[in-house]
């Protein structure tokens, strides 16, 4: 679990360019680290690629904070 | 009509990072052309170009990371990055990076590209191909698209005037710096920032412009003599990348605040050939008519201009009709001119070729040299009598230079910058 949560905070690190610190998992991507809409469909390809899974845009609409992603990952990663 | 002076201009070629350190090579007689790094281009007909050095720009070579935020360099092209620093350095130069609310509405773009984000095309399609359409990125369009250089540096710096591109493949530079201009003198903008920026140097970019015969396959061992204009020898052009950008003003503002005036820009033509999609007209009609345009609107004669950045990309065509077209149009004059080609040490720089020449046009007028055409051995039939400074730059009186650009299609642009 928590290396599904470390793998998450380091691909927001790196496609939002923002401090690791900022990053906890209440975070929202779009309120807290200023992503817009094209980062948030960007973060969930770059969460499929990670983790393997598939995330339907109807699931991903969901994924709005840090915590949301590890969750769906944690649910149905492999 | 208000007239409109250069304050501010950058560079990123494949000299060198900024400025100085391209003019200074260029001055030197250094070339910037090479191997290709990108990729293996062992299999190509043309194995060389003109890449952008890249470093921690200490030494003169690109640091990406200077001018341009990190989520951006990775979401857009390579053409994107050249432009936006060119455009940090040409503001800079400028003293106009922090603009008050009420100049950045007067405040505007117009930077072109001839390809634009052609990489990123090729290697999104590959992606599509091979995953399917949702591993398309999401910043795929906007990453790519022309008018996304304009659109980075108006948001970065704030420009909310007009926000403008121009696409005429190798004319593109000239024609961005000849219309942002005349936005200024129609007072719709009184600040422009303008230019071009290209990098094209990938496979699909050097494979395409191979088949059209186009670029020099001679000279792969020997990649720093390739780009030959007017030399007998010369078999096509060598690629370039790379950015140049002016800041456009209103000269009277300029003035007031006691700016650094390059020069002025005081002629503009444009012409279109109406003959073939990539061969110049047989007898330099378009090239001829867009000069002749330029100097009319300047109001000056051909014997006024003392320098013309040419053109001439080391093809077996072009270069002759172009030095054709100055001979008809220059007349006696052509024995005081100075015309060099800087493709020779820098390679084609397509839509970022006219701003980037004009820049060095603008150089001349400061430094009063003019740049050399590096490798004119033996110079081609007319060329006699006229001054293609070969190898060496030469110190001179320079105090009006004219800069040609042509491109596909049959679009035809000239510049004419004057010391003010």
């Amino acid at each position: 679990m928590s290396d599904i949560a470390e793998r998450v905070k380091k691909i927001v690190v790196e496609h939002l360019g923002v401090e690791p610190d900022k990053v906890t998992e209440d975070s929202s991507f779009i309120d807290d680290l200023g992503a817009d809409s094209l980062d948030t469909v960007e973060l969930v390809m770059a969460f499929e690629d990670e983790f393997g899974v598939e995330i339907p845009d109807d699931a991903a609409e969901k994924i709005l904070t840090v915590k949301d992603a590890i969750a769906f990952v944690a649910a149905h990663g492999k | 009509m208000r007239r409109v002076v250069v304050t501010g201009v950058g560079l990123v070629t494949p000299l060198g990072g900024n400025t100085e350190a391209t003019w200074s090579r260029l001055i030197a007689g250094e070339s910037g052309i090479g191997p290709i790094t990108r990729f293996d281009a062992s299999d190509y007909a043309c194995r060389i170009a003109g890449e952008v050095p890249y470093g921690d720009g200490s030494d003169g070579s690109f640091n990406p990371d200077a001018r341009v935020d990190h989520k951006i360099q990775r979401q857009v092209d390579r053409f994107i990055h050249f432009g936006l620093d060119a455009a940090g350095q040409a503001l800079e130069d400028a003293g106009l990076t922090d603009l008050s609310e009420e100049e950045g509405l007067r405040t505007g773009t117009l930077i072109g590209s001839g390809i634009g984000g052609l990489p990123g095309i090729a290697e999104e399609s590959i992606t599509l191909h091979e995953r399917g359409p949702r591993r398309v990125s999401p910043h795929f369009v906007h990453g790519r698209l022309i008018n996304l250089v304009s659109g980075q540096v108006s948001i970065r710096y704030g420009l909310r005037g007009p926000n403008h591109a121009v696409v005429t493949a190798c004319s593109t530079g000239a024609h961005a710096i000849g219309d942002a201009a005349r936005l200024i003198m129609w007072e719709d903008a009184d600040i422009m920032v303008a230019g071009g920026a290209e990098a094209s140097i990938c496979p699909l970019g050097i494979a395409g412009f191979a088949q059209a015969r186009a670029l020099s396959t001679g000279f792969n061992d020997t990649p720093a003599r390739a780009s030959r204009p007017w030399d007998r020898d010369r078999d096509g052009f060598v690629m370039g990348e790379g950015a140049g950008i002016v800041v456009l003003e209103e000269m009277e503002r300029a003035k007031r605040r006691g700016a650094t005036i390059y020069g002025e820009v005081v002629g503009y033509g444009l012409t279109g050939d109406a003959f073939h999609v990539t061969a110049p007209h047989p007898e330099g009609d378009g090239a001829y008519r867009s000069m002749a345009m330029a100097l009319r609107r300047a109001g000056l004669n051909p014997s006024d201009i003392d320098y013309v950045n040419a053109h001439g990309t080391s093809t077996p065509m072009g270069d002759e009709l172009e030095l054709g077209a100055v001979r008809r149009l220059f007349g006696n004059a052509v024995g005081t001119l100075s015309m060099s080609s800087t493709k020779s040490a820098i390679g084609h720089l397509l839509g970022g070729a006219g701003a980037v020449e004009s820049i060095f046009c603008l150089l001349a007028l400061r430094d009063q040299v003019v740049p050399p055409t590096l490798n004119l051995d033996n110079p081609c039939e007319g060329a006699e009598g006229i001054d293609l400074v070969p190898h060496r730059a030469r110190e001179r009186r320079v105090e009006a230079a004219l800069n040609n650009s042509f491109g596909f299609g049959g679009t035809n642009a000239t510049v004419i910058f004057r010391k003010v």
